[in-house]
């Protein structure tokens, strides 16, 4: 893997107990379709990111994150480096 | 008085923001494309409203990283006034200048409406001209408006007298009723310890002329030509020259 191109798969989701409007109305739109028994719903986004292996690339990924992909007041994220 | 206003892609009350100052106050304005690195010689800079980058990945997060919101800080430092009217408030939010975050309104609808402003805070240079509890009448337009903040920076934000505006009645009472979002403590507008930047969810440019149904916003940007042509200073800092 050294030198090659590595997956990063990020999802970032708002923290538990930030309303989530929109995974309300989402679960709004299962219960009109007939889908019963869902209990809840959270949204969120999800980010493939193809990055040169380096050292640190972790720290970087983080770095990634913390200062733009999630807005770590309100939300949460979690990634896997492939 | 040369008031600089910020051009993204995506923008869309640049052009009535210009109009305001310009035509309707007289005074001089101009446009600053989103990539100036610059933001010498400007009193002031105004983030407009829209949609920059269509609200990619947040509202406000990607104008954030653009060179000419990169130079606000510097800017600021230097002396320098920022206003962000909606994205450019959600915008000043993602750059750290202002606390908080904005989420989307409860309720989740976009709400386009006129609504009523209680006056916090005066000794601003954006709200110099207002007397405490005025009450103005400005619209909002926003599907991201419920202002949150870190329960740890809340007495932050009180000490530091941030709170400038806040959704009320037209009778000036702060009310859940006249809270159109689901902002914290119903907080339209907030600004710096200082007062150099502030951020207001309501667009003062569009209630500007009677032809849009009121002029009330021309009250915060009078407020700022009165603070810059009058030589006014922010309390608690060092003098600066202009």
């Amino acid at each position: 893997m050294a030198g090659g191109v590595r997956t990063v798969r990020i999802i970032v989701t708002l923290k538990p107990g930030v309303l989530d409007a929109p995974g309300q109305a989402i679960l709004k739109g299962l219960g009109a379709l007939g889908h019963s028994g869902v209990q809840a719903v959270r949204a969120g986004r999800y980010f493939e990111i193809e990055v040169e292996q380096s050292d640190g690339l972790d720290e970087r990924v983080r770095e990634m994150c913390e200062g733009f992909l999630a807005n770590t007041l309100i939300e949460q994220y979690r990634y896997e480096i492939a | 008085m040369n008031i600089g206003i910020v051009v993204f892609p995506g923008s869309n009350c640049d052009a009535d923001t210009y109009h305001a100052i310009r035509d309707v106050l007289g005074h001089h304005a101009q446009y600053v494309w989103h990539e100036e690195r610059s933001l010498d010689g400007l009193d002031a800079v105004i983030l407009p409203g829209g949609f920059s980058y269509g609200d990619y990945l947040r509202a406000g997060a990607i104008a954030a990283t653009s060179p000419a919101v990169r130079a606000l800080g510097p800017y600021v430092a230097g002396g320098g006034l920022v206003l962000g009217i909606c994205n450019g408030f959600q915008t000043l939010l993602e750059t750290g200048l202002l606390p908080g975050a904005m989420q989307p309104n409860l309720g989740g609808r976009f709400r386009c409406e006129f609504v009523h402003l209680r006056t916090e805070r005066v000794d601003t240079p954006f709200t110099c001209g207002l007397a405490p509890g005025d009450v103005l009448r400005i619209p909002i337009a926003h599907a991201d408006g419920r202002y949150v903040v870190d329960p740890a920076a809340r007495p932050a934000l009180a000490a530091h007298r941030q709170i400038v505006f806040r959704y009320c009645d037209a009778r000036g009472d702060v009310t859940p009723e006249a809270n159109p979002n689901g902002a914290e403590d119903g907080i339209a507008g907030i600004a710096s310890p200082s007062g150099a930047v502030l951020g207001l969810m309501p667009h003062p440019e569009r209630a500007s002329e009677d032809l849009v149904g009121g002029t009330d916003g021309l009250r915060i940007f009078s407020s700022l030509a009165l603070w810059i042509t009058t030589g006014r200073r922010l309390s608690g800092q060092p003098v600066e020259v202009h």
